[in-house]
């Protein structure tokens, strides 16, 4: 509790870090986080000047696997960052915590940083009933709110805190919420994922403590540095969907050959997640490059958006790309002209759907449920005005032979 | 007087554990276990494609990830009669390898080592000293005096920075540490180089897996296609990845993990006496040299031990109904037919009913339903599962590298053989399984490779993936080992969807309240007669608690008769 106003930099410094590794991770947060040389310089003057950041971090209904993917954080100082760069007051699962003592430690830390505290939060929190999931004899919905009510800002921690997950999917027999239901009247960040991106968890705790904000949500509350981009837009394998070429069985031909997955069920093109970029544990690889399609663990709901192998377009409520594979079908006899129109109402769809999701800024009013009704009224409509678009196509394409003209598809 | 003292949480795989225990003139008397949270996955995964299933249950545990999600391919495949190619197989073998190294290293020294280490102590230790034994134990290459200088160094710092964070509230200093200074220093450099080894490790599942936690599976195989001609496939530079990994995994296993083990069992002569518990083990064997459904191929055989005796292995069946059922007597759910039946888990049922206390509480009621866990038995047994279960069944079964290594060990520490059981002897099963492992992996990699050469590029069995192929009705069942222990899961698929999905999960049988005769499972059989040099600080629950793997770092909540705060500590 003595460690108040030490910032991160005397810490690494009096862990024996050099500066010059202190920089390298400045460098690399800038870089993660898209920075121009003079955002680098603001975390390092954040870092240098402003006291650690203190952190509670709870646990609930969850496997874990979020702290998990935390102790795989692949920058050599970032494991340290996670320890050092914040100050963690309280962690139910790494801290010594225990009866009395605890509670004080817990009440302690509450009353010191009134207003000021990071709250994280691993896990779901089950209403359906108190004895669920409880902690030292308390339910985890009190120990939730207890949090919630000093807390400056609260960081949910993948899939379970963000939206539910596993234990929130049909019929979610525990009634487990998700921290943005809970009403919190706190500003809430979803870190999401199955878990989320080591990388990303570092990064989006670095963003707070040097720009003493918030990022930048999106309509699901995720920041949009790390969750602005579809995986199927950053996919190494992204030419292969445009060209056409797809897997058609696992551990067939072209699966050899790595093309792309969407076929095989692949949730790459409604997913918003860095794996494609950062890829996994020290940009090893990602589920895509590893041959299994993208499962969408990094959106509301994706335990109950239709079975994984179901290729997108038979997911209710969304309609994503449903055109380009009909085209794809209907024309296979002049194959590219199929392929020059399925990119075109691709890029018309993509174009749509992105703006759809940034248009609309507004965190934890969103029920995530009338949220994916809305969109799938919307795809539809969408969807009838690409028939449209897609019948002039076709007169325009005439199926002919148009190597130049992939260009003419509409810039976002 | 009989001093009533309550740990909660001691979080686990799934969550939550808790564990209250009375202790009287110095020893446990009683003890009892609590599961105190649920999720309801096997509802959940009721009514999914069950060719989806692998993703929904993998998601019970992120720490020992995939290998629920391993157990459940297989049983889907043994439902629809579905045969892996053998690169498959060997590309699951390296999976749970891989995992199960990296999980008993990450526990070892993350976890657990801290409740025989004394962080503290290591400040007074001579580098020169340190280096002189850790030269002696093994060639690493970073047994040198400098090395131990630095370490010691660092750990200065942090003491000096008064942030001792994860490390601080422990008992440093209380009287059941035994290390000499210069044994915790070589525990302590170790600790923070196990922090990156494991990391490294884990590479297996991501190459192979896409992402680790919780990389992707395949009913049929696996999805990561080989073409050792391709740039986007399995190819050569991956499985080079793959060898060195296996490598550097077995170097630190054999060449660290295990020498600390050795050395620090060392010092606690009396802990091979104490901490056994329940001295009946169950292994459902793993590691398929041809495939799944050839139990003699694999290199971890399957059966039971009881009492002790490893003159007789006996037969377990996952899937005899009179043998393996589980209880709800003692657990917060219902079964249609009864609270005191048992059901085989294949006809088995997850209905939630919460009846413990309103929380907050202080006490829970034991002579009512007091936890989450259903309570498992084995022709009426309750059984220890995990590193020291596979150990006495294997070393039972004469099977030769675990025999070898065993007695290689026992005599370096001067046991017999009974002191197997024991928290000693579970914390050194884990630590042997480790190198057993390291040699395997190198074979299965072997294996892969030389398959491949013969020109098999196969990973995939597409036979029966269409729904379209599979009959009306299917029942399967698959077990694995995963680091913990023995799990089984039992899915029935009915028109092209799952019906039931049932599973006993290590936890279960070792973490389970008690069973309609009363008898006690293995966490509250191990804890009876433990000594407590001090009720306010009981460093033993928590180190004989520790050696079943009960996951994550655990911050212990102890309450006195009264409800009144005794003592805290830190667990990490």
């Amino acid at each position: 509790m003595n460690k108040k106003g030490k910032t991160f930099y005397e810490e690494l410094m009096a862990k024996g870090y050099s500066r010059r590794q202190f920089l390298k991770f400045c460098g690399l947060m800038g870089g993660m986080l898209g920075l121009q040389s003079t955002g680098v310089a603001q975390i390092v003057e954040a870092l240098e000047t402003k006291p650690r950041l203190p952190v509670l971090w709870y646990h609930f209904q969850e496997c874990t696997c979020c702290s998990e993917s935390f102790l795989r954080a692949s920058h050599p100082v970032i494991e340290e960052i996670l320890l050092e760069l914040i100050s963690l007051e309280y962690d139910d699962t790494l801290m010594a915590a225990a009866g009395e003592q605890a509670e004080w430690v817990r009440a302690e830390a509450m009353k010191e940083n009134y207003g000021n505290y990071l709250m994280v939060v691993e896990g779901a929190v089950p209403l359906g009933s108190p004895g669920y999931c409880t902690i030292a004899g308390k339910s985890a919905k009190q120990i939730f709110d207890e949090g919630a009510k000093g807390a400056k800002a609260i960081i949910a921690w993948g899939n379970c805190a963000c939206s539910g997950c596993i234990q929130a999917a049909k019929p979610n027999p525990t009634q487990a919420m998700p921290v943005h239901k809970l009403n919190p009247g706190k500003p809430v960040v979803n870190v999401q994922g199955c878990p989320p991106i080591a990388d990303v968890m570092a990064g989006v705790i670095t963003y707070y403590l040097t720009f003493d904000k918030l990022p930048e949500l999106d309509n699901t509350g995720r920041p949009k540095v790390f969750y602005g981009r579809r995986i199927h837009d950053t996919c190494y394998r992204r030419p292969c969907y445009d060209a056409g070429l797809f897997v058609e069985s696992f551990d067939d031909e072209n699966a050899k050959k790595g093309y792309c997955l969407y076929k095989m069920g692949c949730k790459g093109p409604n997913t918003y997640n860095s794996c494609a970029i950062i890829k996994w544990n020290n940009n090893v690889s990602y589920p895509i490059q590893s041959g299994h399609g993208c499962i969408g663990c990094a959106e509301p709901n994706f335990w109950d958006n239709g079975p994984l192998y179901a290729t997108l377009p038979a997911i209710e409520g969304f309609g994503i790309e449903t055109t380009a594979t009909k085209i794809g079908a209907g024309l296979t006899a002049v194959a590219l002209g199929g392929v020059a129109a399925h990119a075109i109402v691709t890029n018309i769809q993509k174009r749509s759907l992105i703006k759809n999701r940034t248009d609309d800024i507004s965190l934890n009013v969103e029920d995530n449920q009338e949220y994916c009704g809305e969109l799938g009224k919307r795809m539809d409509n969408l969807n009838k005005k690409i028939d449209l678009i897609r019948k002039d196509q076709l007169t325009y394409l005439g199926g002919g032979y148009r190597p130049d003209k992939p260009s003419d598809e509409p810039k976002n | 007087m009989i001093k009533k003292v309550v740990v909660d949480p001691l979080t686990r795989i799934e969550g939550h554990l808790r564990i209250e225990a009375d202790i009287e003139n110095g020893k446990i008397v009683d003890a009892f276990s609590t599961g105190t949270m649920v999720r309801g996955i096997e509802i959940i995964a009721q009514n999914r494609d069950p060719r989806d299933v692998w993703a929904y249950v993998g998601r019970v545990c992120g720490v020992c990830t995939s290998m629920h999600s391993l157990v459940s391919v297989r049983a889907v495949e043994n439902a629809l009669g579905i045969v892996v190619p053998p690169n498959a197989e060997m590309v699951r073998n390296l999976m749970l390898g891989a995992l199960t190294m990296q999980d008993h290293i990450t526990h070892f020294y993350q976890l657990q080592a801290l409740d025989w280490v004394d962080v503290v102590s290591a400040l007074k230790a001579d580098p020169k000293e340190s280096a002189a034994i850790a030269q002696s134990m093994s060639a690493w290459p970073k047994n040198s005096i400098g090395y131990f200088t630095e370490v010691q160094q660092k750990i200065k710092k942090f003491v000096e920075s008064k942030q001792f964070n994860i490390f601080s509230n422990a008992y440093w200093g209380h009287p059941a540490y035994k290390l000499p200074p210069a044994v915790n220093l070589i525990a302590v450099a170790h600790y923070l180089e196990a922090l990156d080894i494991q990391k490294e490790i884990v590479k297996i599942q991501t190459i192979f897996g896409g992402k680790n936690p919780h990389p992707n599976f395949l009913v049929g195989g696996m999805a990561c296609a080989v073409n050792i001609d391709g740039p986007n496939a399995i190819n050569l530079e991956r499985l080079s990845w793959v060898f060195q990994i296996i490598k550097q995994a077995e170097n630190f296993a054999k060449q660290v993990y295990l020498p600390d083990v050795l050395a620090i069992a060392s010092y606690y002569p009396e802990w091979t006496k104490i901490g056994g518990g329940l001295t009946n083990y169950l292994a459902s064997g793993d590691f398929p040299m041809t495939h799944f459904n050839d139990l003699g191929s694999y290199k971890a055989v399957r059966g039971i031990v009881r009492d002790m005796n490893m003159s007789v292995v006996e037969e377990f069946d996952p899937m005899s109904h009179d043998g393996l059922v589980e209880y709800v007597n003692n657990a917060w759910y219902d079964y249609p037919q009864g609270k005191n039946v048992g059901l085989h888990p294949s006809v088995g049922e997850t209905i939630l009913n919460y009846t413990g206390k309103t929380p907050p509480y202080d006490y829970l009621n034991h002579n009512e339903p007091y936890s989450w866990i259903k309570t498992p038995r084995y022709k009426g047994m309750p059984m220890e599962v995990g590193p020291l279960a596979r150990f006495v069944v294997n070393y039972a079964a004469k099977n030769k590298p675990y025999v070898e290594l065993t007695d290689r060990c026992l005599k370096k520490l001067n046991l017999p053989i009974e002191a197997l059981h024991s928290a000693v002897g579970r914390t050194l099963a884990r630590s042997m399984e480790c190198v057993l492992i390291s040699d395997w992996m190198n074979e299965f990699y072997q294996q892969l490779v030389d398959n491949i050469k013969k020109g098999d590029y196969r990973m995939f069995n597409s036979t029966y993936w269409e729904p379209s192929t599979w009959p009306k009705k299917a029942q399967g069942f698959a077990v694995c080992e995963a680091p913990r222990g023995s799990v089984a899961h039992y899915v029935d698929i009915e028109d092209k969807l799952v019906k039931r999905y049932q599973m006993v999960v290590p936890t279960t049988w070792n973490a389970s309240p008690r069973d309609p005769q009363g008898q006690r499972s293995a966490f509250e059989a191990s804890l009876l007669d433990v000594p407590v040099h001090d009720a306010a600080a009981p460093l033993e629950i928590i180190r004989t608690i520790h050696t079943f793997d009960p996951c994550m770092a655990c911050a212990v909540h102890l309450y006195s008769e009264d409800g009144k705060h005794v003592h805290q500590f830190d667990t990490f």
